[in-house]
């Protein structure tokens, strides 16, 4: 049985609205990331709250990434090497719950994302690729269901 | 010997972990998601493994960007919970079961996977929350668990053909214990779901069920899903899903599924769990007492496997 193989190692670039975080996104971000897991630290925390700018000159950032990090911007900080899991630490240290960044990152308001997950979530078709390679004849689902209720 | 007996799938939402710590299960919100573990905390009191085998992913917990196993297996005595930003977890310490994990890492690595080894490790919600689903928040953990966590965060995570038969080899490792033990392994994260980037928030249903099908009967069809797709699929994040796959290798090729539950949402994730056992399982009182002839067909079935993998 032949392993599962990657045909071109930034095919998933065509994933639309997605920065997969793979080595190179890494490295670039490597102290913004590193600034995030700082924040696992409740002085550190503390800190970065009395004066974020001050905070900051500890990590050598580049202008954007710090840019990003006093502005919030999300998505910004993943397209500048940002993961979510680090990021999700800093919405922490501001007191927000998960969804208030999912919120941001999609340009919605936290009640409106909250009712889009309610509903069943932002649906696949059309989402998959910016191509438009893979809607919909490629699609993996065979089974059909119903989606939200349990069996068994 | 050390025998496997059933295999588990749990999400691990942090917010699950979250809604248990406020005490909000209560809520009806929560409600819908708890209750599809009910049957499982009886499932497993019944069942009583010895030892939890845990594979999970860390969430730059205890492993930042500056050092990233791909498999990382906890041989330490003790597992510290981690303050993840919002002060740790109050759940109990998690207890490792070190002399079993050394035969594991021993095993494995002989067997050419090439584990990293953790004396020291914290661990995060990716392994807490789904102890909190299937033991619910007693004073201790009922049994030892032995974390393994394996790279999800940054790309590639290993393949789920890889995953799957490091799962037949850690399988090979237990029943090479000599020790009489029953062992349930955990296979957490997932299903479908995307958290990062103006993606976030797909959800893919379509493609969960389709999984949980494979899982339980077409296992090797699932290794076969390359990350593109499943990234595609099942979200960014949903790539997590490769994880299930070690507790699936780990297992017969032929298992009863007794028990799945499946919701929508749990915060920004689609909830999938599924409760999978070898057909030969240790006997609830000792292993002794088993039939010689069921034993020994189980072995030649055991080997059987091993030589078509």
């Amino acid at each position: 049985m032949a392993p599962a193989k990657q045909k071109n190692e930034k095919d998933y670039d065509d994933i639309p609205g997605t920065y997969v975080f793979d080595a190179d996104r890494s490295r670039q971000g490597y102290h913004l990331n590193m600034f995030c897991m700082s924040l696992m630290k409740a002085e550190n925390r503390k800190a970065f709250k009395a004066d974020e700018a001050k905070y900051l000159d500890q990590f050598p950032l580049t202008p954007d990434q710090r840019e990003a990090i006093l502005k919030r911007q999300y998505n910004r900080m993943l397209e500048l090497g940002g993961n979510i899991y680090f990021t999700a630490k800093l919405g922490a240290t501001d007191g927000h719950p998960f969804q208030h960044l999912a919120a941001l990152m999609t340009g919605s308001t936290q009640q409106d994302y909250a009712d889009l997950m309610l509903r069943g979530g932002r649906s696949v078709e059309g989402n998959r690729s910016r191509s438009g390679r893979f809607e919909p004849k490629k699609a993996k689902p065979k089974s059909a269901s119903k989606g939200k209720k349990r069996r068994g | 010997m050390a025998r496997i007996i059933a295999g588990v799938t749990s999400s691990h939402v942090p917010a699950i972990g979250a809604a248990i710590d406020n005490h909000r299960t209560g809520e009806p919100y929560w409600q819908r998601v708890f209750e599809g573990f009910e049957r499982s905390k009886e499932w497993i009191a019944e069942a009583k493994p010895d030892v939890v085998i845990g594979v999970y992913n860390d969430h730059a917990s205890a492993f930042s960007v500056e050092i990233i196993p791909t498999f990382a297996l906890g041989t330490a005595a003790e597992f510290p919970i981690a303050d993840e930003g919002w002060g740790p977890r109050p759940v109990p310490a998690v207890k490792g079961h070190p002399e079993l994990a050394a035969h594991i890492a021993q095993s494995v690595i002989l067997d050419e996977f090439d584990l990293t080894l953790c004396n020291k490790m914290e661990v995060d919600h990716g392994l807490t929350v789904p102890l909190n689903l299937m033991f619910g928040t007693p004073k201790e953990w009922p049994c030892p668990v032995i974390p393994l966590a394996v790279n999800v965060v940054q790309y590639p995570p290993p393949t789920g053909h890889r995953c799957f038969m490091l799962g037949k080899a850690i399988r090979k490792a237990v029943e090479s214990y000599p020790e009489d033990l029953k062992v349930v392994i955990f296979g957490t994260g997932g299903m479908s779901h995307q958290i990062s980037g103006q993606r976030a928030g797909l959800i893919n249903s379509k493609f969960d069920h389709a999984f949980l099908n494979d899982l339980t009967k077409n296992p090797k069809k699932l290794t076969r899903l390359s990350h593109l797709e499943l990234m595609r699929e099942a979200g960014a994040e949903g790539v997590e899903m490769v994880m299930w796959l070690i507790m699936r290798g780990a297992l017969d090729d032929k298992v009863d599924e007794v028990y799945r539950f499946y919701t929508v949402p749990a915060s920004n994730t689609a909830v999938g769990h599924i409760i999978l056992e070898n057909r030969i399982k240790a006997s609830k009182k000792s292993s002794s007492k088993k039939p010689v002839a069921k034993i020994k067909r189980a072995a030649a079935r055991q080997k059987i496997q091993r030589i078509r993998s």
